[in-house]
C-alpha cells in the first residue's frame, strides 16, 4: 500500500520539553491486564504489514509473540477461536468528541472510550471544543489525568489554537504541546481570521503537532442547516454551499505552504474540497484529510422532511457527485483516513426542529460497519483499503500506527463480517444515541478489540474459551 | 357500482315512472293549495326531487321550487369512518325562503332513517319551514328512528344483509330499482 | 389522509377533493346561520409559536363553524428557550384530548414532529419558510372559481422566495394542479435550485404581462437590513406591480398583509383585479374543508375501538 511519508519536524529550536517530546507520549489509557491470547484460524488482513491470509495470532503480555498458520496454544492463554472471522489492525479515530469537560450529559471519557473499543478502535483523539475549552494546559492534565483512570482505549487529547475558540489569540501552544496535547485544532468552529491563522502555523515551529482544520467560511454558512441545493430549497432551509468549505481549504493550505506549516484537513464534505487538497498535495503542500462514513454513505436526501435532527452535521451531507467524489477521494490516496467526527448529542437537543437541533452525529460503533456495508459490499472499495484509511488516522498526527506484525504492542480488531445487525437495536456503548443510521440494518460486526496490548472490547454473544483450566 | 350476477330488478324504467307519476299526484293532494317546495338529499333524492317537480309541472301547471341538501356534515356517523370512502358531493342550495313553504323532502330509500334526521337538521339551519313531509321512492324498513314516510313508491322487505339499488339515468344512466345481496361486510356498511 | 402537513404530500386528487369539499361548503356561508354540527364536542387546538391574527383567527373561525370547542395557545418562540420543549408544549395540550392541533411554528418540519407526540390530526399553519398547505389551497381555491380548471394557466409568483413558506406551498399545489408557474425577484431571494419544485426562475418582470395571475409576496423590512437587497426603493422600482405593470385581465393575488408602496401600489391593492379581500374569505371555507377531511373521518383518540364495534353492521344500506 502507500507508504505515508514520514514527517519530520524541524529540530526544535527551544530547549527539548521534559514531557511530551512526541504526539504518542501525549496518549493517555488507563490500561489493564496486558492480553495473552492465541486468535485461532481468523482470516489476518493488515495490507500495511503485507498480511492477508488465514492464521493464528498469538499475543503474549499485550505484544503480537507469533503470526503463523498454526499455532500450538501455550500455558495461561486464552482461546479464540476465530475461523471466518477477520483480524484486522485495531482502527484509529483522530476525530471524536469525548464532551468532557462541561458536558458530560451527552458523553464523558469512559462512556466514549467504551463506545471506541465496542467499535473495533485501539486509538481515538478528543476535540477541544469542551467548556471550559481545552486552551490552557491545566485543562489538558486534568483531562490527561481522568483518562489515565477511565479510558478503555488510548486517548489523545487535542488543544485549541484560540484562547477561548474565539479566533482571537494563540493559545500557549508550545506549552500545551508539552503538557501532551497530540494536535490543535479550534474544531467546532473554523479559524476564520487568515491572520490569525498564519500565526498559528508559525508557531508550529515551536509547539510542532499538526494543526486541524474544521473548514467553513462563516459569512458563507451564517444561519445555514444544511446543503445548499434542490432538499434545502425544497424545505426552506437556509444552506450551507460547499464553497464555504473549498474555499478556506484553499486559503489555508496556501498560507501552510507559504510558512511550510501542516494542517489536517477535517471531515471533507464536497467534491471541492476533495479537489483543492488534491491541488495542494500536487503543490507539495504539507496537508493530509479525512472523511466522516455519513458523508461517505448518506447524501442531503437523507435529510427528507427535516423533522429528523440526526440528519444534521456539519459539515452537512451534500448530493451524490459529492459523495462520489469522497469516494473516490479516499480510493486515490487525496483522502487520507476515515474519521467519525463522533459528536454525541442528548435527546432534547436533536428531539427539536431542524433548526434548532445541535449539530453532529455519534460514529464510533457504526464506522467500520457502514463504510464496509456501503462501499465494500458493493464492490466500490476493496476492503484492504478501507483497512487501511481506518487506521491512516494516526499518520497525520505523528501517532503509531498498529500493525498487526510480530513484535508490535497488540493493536486489534476481530470482525465477524458475515454478521448483520440493525443499528441501534441493542442500545449503544455511548451515551448518546443521535446515531444518523439507527434502524439501519448493516453488515460486519467488531467481536473483539485489543487496544495497546490490553483486551478492551468482547461481543457479549462472542464466546471465549479458556485454556488449561 | 358494479351489477353483480345475484341482483333482482324490482322497479324496471316504465314502474319507477310510473311509481314517480303518483308520488307526485300524492303530494299536490295532500297540500293542495299550501305553497310547497321539493328538497332531494344527496345524492339520489336530488334527480328524483328535479323528476317529481317536472311530473308536477306537467300535469298541474305549477312551477314547484326544488332545493338539494347535502348532510355530509351532518351526519350522525361522523368519526366512524373513513371520509376518504364518502363522494364530496355538490353543495346545499336552497334558493327559495323555506319559512313560507312546505318542505317535502325526497330521497332514493329510506333504511335506518339516520339521513333523513340529518337532513331535517340541515333543513332547520336554513330557517323554519311551517311543516316538513317526507318521500321515498323505496322503504325497506330497519328503521332506527321515529321516523316515518309520507309518500312511499314501493314498500321493499329486506333483510339486513340485503342491499337496494337505486339507479337514476341522471347519475347511472338506466332508471331502476335493485335488490342485490352484499358481497361483503364493508358494502353492507354502505358507502 | 391523517395529516396535512404539506402539500409535498398530496396528490392532484387529493388537492381537488379539498377544493371540491370547500365548494360544498361555499354556500353555507351564505346562508344566516353559518354553523354546521359536524365537530360537535371535539376540541381544536390552534397552538401557534408565532403572531398571526389572520391565519389564527381563520383556522378558529373555521373550527367554530364546524361547532368544535377551540382552544387558542399563543407560545411565543422564546418559551422553548425557557426550557419547555415543543414536546413538552404538545403533550401537555394533548391532555385536552383534541382531534386536531393546528401548529404554526417559526421552525420548519415541527409540524411534522408534533404528530410523533400526539394521537390527535396535526395541521401545518405554516412552519418556519417550509410550507403553508393552507395558503396554497385556498388561493388554489380562490383562483379555480375565477379561472375554473388552471391547466396550462400561467402564474407569476414575484418577490422574495427565499423566505417565503407561502411560495413554496403554492409552487407546489399550483403546478399540481397544472399551472405553469414561474417564480421572479432578485437573485439574492431566489434560492438555488428552487427549479426541482417544478417552477421556472425569471430575475425580472419581462413576460409577465403574459401571465393569467400575478401573485406577489409580502417583502419584510428586515431582509434589506439582512442586505439580500440593497434598498427597498430600488426593489420597488423594479419588482413592485403597479397599474403599469397589471393587465386588465390579469388577477392579482398576495397572501397579506400588504406593504402598500413596497410590493402593490396602493391602487392595484383595490383594483377589480384583485383577488385579495376574496383570499381572505375563502381562508375559512377551506380551512372548514380542511377540518372536514382530516376529522369527519376519524373518531376520538382512545375511542377507535370501541366505535368500531359499534358501526359495524346497520347504516343506509341503498345510499350510494
Amino acid at each position: 500500500m502507500n507508504e505515508k511519508p514520514k514527517l519530520r519536524l524541524a529540530e526544535p529550536v527551544a530547549p527539548t520539553p521534559p514531557v511530551g517530546t512526541s504526539a504518542a507520549e501525549g496518549l493517555s489509557f488507563r490500561g489493564g491486564r496486558p492480553a495473552d491470547l492465541l486468535i485461532r484460524g481468523a482470516h489476518v488482513l493488515d495490507p500495511r504489514a503485507d498480511v492477508d491470509a488465514v492464521l493464528d495470532v498469538l499475543v503474549r503480555s499485550g505484544e503480537i509473540a507469533e503470526i503463523a498458520a498454526s499455532i500450538q496454544p501455550p500455558d495461561g492463554a486464552e482461546i479464540v477461536e476465530a475461523s471466518g472471522k477477520h483480524l484486522f489492525p485495531g482502527f484509529v479515530d483522530p476525530h471524536v468528541h469525548l464532551r468532557t469537560p462541561g458536558f458530560e450529559y451527552k458523553e464523558d471519557i469512559e462512556s466514549g472510550t467504551r463506545a471506541a473499543a465496542a467499535g473495533g478502535f485501539c486509538l481515538i483523539v478528543a476535540m477541544a471544543n469542551t467548556n471550559p475549552p481545552v486552551d490552557n494546559s491545566g485543562v489538558l492534565q486534568s483531562l490527561r489525568m481522568r483518562a489515565a483512570v477511565e479510558a478503555h482505549v488510548p486517548v489523545g487529547f487535542s488543544a485549541n489554537v484560540t484562547k477561548g475558540m474565539a479566533g482571537a489569540e494563540l493559545t500557549e501552544m508550545a506549552d500545551l504541546a508539552e503538557a501532551g496535547a497530540v494536535c490543535f485544532t479550534d474544531d467546532g468552529l473554523p479559524i476564520a481570521d487568515a491572520g490569525i491563522m498564519r500565526q498559528a502555523l508559525q508557531y508550529q515551529r515551536l509547539a510542532g503537532r499538526v494543526i486541524a482544520l474544521h473548514q467553513e467560511d462563516p459569512a458563507l454558512t451564517k444561519g445555514g442547516v444544511m446543503h445548499e441545493g434542490a432538499v434545502s430549497a425544497a424545505l426552506g432551509l437556509a444552506g450551507v454551499p460547499p464553497v464555504s468549505e473549498s474555499t478556506m481549504i484553499a486559503r489555508d493550505a496556501l498560507l501552510a505552504h507559504y510558512e511550510d506549516a501542516r494542517i489536517h484537513v477535517q471531515h471533507l464534505s464536497s467534491s471541492q474540497s476533495v479537489e483543492a487538497v488534491a491541488a495542494a498535495k500536487q503543490r507539495g503542500v504539507k496537508i493530509s484529510a479525512e472523511a466522516s462514513p455519513h458523508h461517505l454513505s448518506l447524501t442531503d436526501a437523507a435529510v427528507g422532511d427535516g423533522t429528523n435532527a440526526n440528519f444534521k452535521m456539519n459539515p452537512p451531507l451534500r448530493t451524490e457527485p459529492d459523495r462520489q467524489a469522497l469516494i473516490e477521494g479516499l480510493r486515490d490516496g487525496t483522502i487520507d483516513c476515515i474519521a467519525t467526527d463522533h459528536a454525541p448529542h442528548a435527546a432534547h437537543e436533536k428531539e427539536v426542529p431542524f433548526e434548532q437541533a445541535a449539530m453532529g452525529v455519534t460514529g464510533l460503533e457504526t464506522s467500520f460497519s457502514i463504510v464496509y456495508s456501503d462501499l465494500v459490499v458493493p464492490g466500490v472499495l476493496p476492503l484492504a483499503l478501507v483497512i487501511e484509511r481506518m487506521t491512516a488516522g494516526a499518520a497525520p498526527l505523528d501517532l503509531p500506527t498498529p500493525l498487526v506484525a510480530v513484535g508490535e504492542p497488540a493493536n486489534l480488531a476481530l470482525v465477524d463480517l458475515e454478521a448483520r445487525w440493525t443499528v441501534g437495536e441493542e442500545g449503544y456503548e455511548s451515551r448518546s444515541a443521535n446515531c444518523c443510521f439507527a434502524g439501519r440494518e448493516v453488515g460486519g460486526r467488531v467481536q473483539l478489540t485489543v487496544a495497546s496490548g490490553v483486551l478492551v472490547y468482547r461481543a457479549r454473544s462472542f464466546a471465549i474459551q479458556e485454556v488449561g483450566a | 357500482m358494479a351489477s353483480d350476477a345475484a341482483e333482482k330488478v324490482v322497479l324496471d324504467h316504465d314502474d319507477l315512472r310510473r311509481t314517480l307519476v303518483r308520488i307526485a299526484h300524492e303530494i299536490v293532494e295532500r297540500n293542495g293549495d299550501r305553497p310547497f317546495a321539493l328538497v332531494g338529499i344527496h345524492r339520489r333524492g336530488a334527480p328524483v326531487a328535479h323528476r317529481l317537480a317536472t311530473q308536477i309541472a306537467d300535469f298541474d301547471g305549477r312551477v314547484v321550487p326544488v332545493g338539494e341538501i347535502d348532510i355530509s356534515f351532518y351526519r350522525d356517523d361522523i368519526g366512524r369512518r373513513p371520509v376518504g370512502e364518502q363522494p364530496v358531493v355538490h353543495s346545499s342550495s336552497i334558493d327559495f325562503d323555506i319559512d313560507s313553504h312546505v318542505i317535502v323532502l325526497v330521497d332514493d330509500v329510506l333504511y335506518t332513517g339516520r339521513t333523513v334526521r340529518a337532513a331535517i337538521d340541515a333543513l332547520f339551519d336554513y330557517g323554519r319551514p311551517p311543516s316538513v313531509q317526507l318521500a321515498v321512492l323505496a322503504d325497506r324498513g330497519h328503521r332506527e328512528l321515529p321516523i316515518r314516510p309520507d309518500f312511499v313508491g314501493k314498500n321493499l322487505p329486506t333483510s339486513a344483509d340485503e342491499r337496494v339499488n337505486v339507479r337514476m339515468q341522471e347519475l347511472d344512466g338506466v332508471d331502476e330499482i335493485v335488490l342485490g345481496s352484499t358481497d361483503s361486510p364493508m358494502r353492507a356498511g354502505g358507502s | 389522509m391523517r395529516h396535512l402537513l404539506g402539500i409535498c404530500d398530496l396528490s392532484r386528487e387529493q388537492i381537488e377533493r379539498l377544493l371540491d369539499r370547500a365548494d360544498s361548503l361555499a354556500q353555507l356561508s351564505e346562508r344566516e346561520n353559518k354553523k354546521l354540527p359536524t365537530l360537535t364536542g371535539r376540541t381544536i387546538v390552534n397552538l401557534f409559536f408565532e403572531n398571526s391574527t389572520r391565519t389564527s383567527s381563520s383556522f378558529d373561525l373555521a373550527a367554530k363553524r364546524l361547532s368544535a370547542d377551540t382552544v387558542n395557545v399563543r407560545a411565543s418562540g422564546s418559551s422553548v428557550e425557557k426550557g419547555e420543549s415543543l414536546r413538552d408544549t404538545v403533550q401537555t395540550l394533548s391532555a385536552y384530548g383534541p382531534a386536531a392541533i393546528v401548529v404554526r411554528s417559526p421552525f420548519v418540519g415541527a409540524p411534522g414532529m408534533v404528530t410523533r407526540w400526539t394521537s390527535a390530526a396535526v395541521i401545518n399553519a405554516g412552519d418556519g419558510k417550509h410550507e403553508h398547505p393552507t395558503q396554497a389551497l385556498l388561493d388554489a381555491y380562490t383562483l379555480r372559481r375565477r379561472l375554473g380548471e388552471l391547466d396550462g394557466k400561467s402564474v407569476w409568483i414575484i418577490g422574495d422566495v427565499m423566505h417565503s413558506r407561502v411560495a413554496r406551498s403554492n409552487i407546489l399545489a399550483l403546478t399540481k394542479l397544472g399551472a405553469r408557474v414561474i417564480v421572479c425577484g432578485p437573485p439574492t431571494l431566489i434560492p438555488r435550485e428552487i427549479e426541482s419544485l417544478g417552477c421556472e426562475v425569471s430575475f425580472t418582470l419581462d413576460g409577465s404581462e403574459r401571465a393569467d395571475v400575478l401573485y406577489v409576496l409580502r417583502m419584510q423590512n428586515e431582509r434589506m437590513r439582512d442586505t439580500f437587497i440593497p434598498s427597498l426603493r430600488e426593489y420597488a422600482a423594479r419588482y413592485q406591480i403597479n397599474g403599469d405593470r397589471l393587465g386588465a385581465k390579469q388577477l392579482l393575488m398576495h397572501p397579506g398583509p400588504v406593504n402598500r408602496g413596497i410590493e402593490l401600489s396602493p391602487d392595484v391593492v383595490d383594483a377589480p383585479q384583485s383577488l385579495i379581500t376574496e383570499q381572505v374569505a375563502s381562508g375559512v371555507i377551506v380551512r372548514m374543508a380542511v377540518f372536514y377531511e382530516l376529522l369527519a373521518g376519524r373518531g376520538e383518540p382512545g375511542s377507535a375501538r370501541k366505535r368500531a364495534t359499534a358501526v359495524a353492521p346497520t347504516r343506509e344500506g341503498a345510499r350510494g
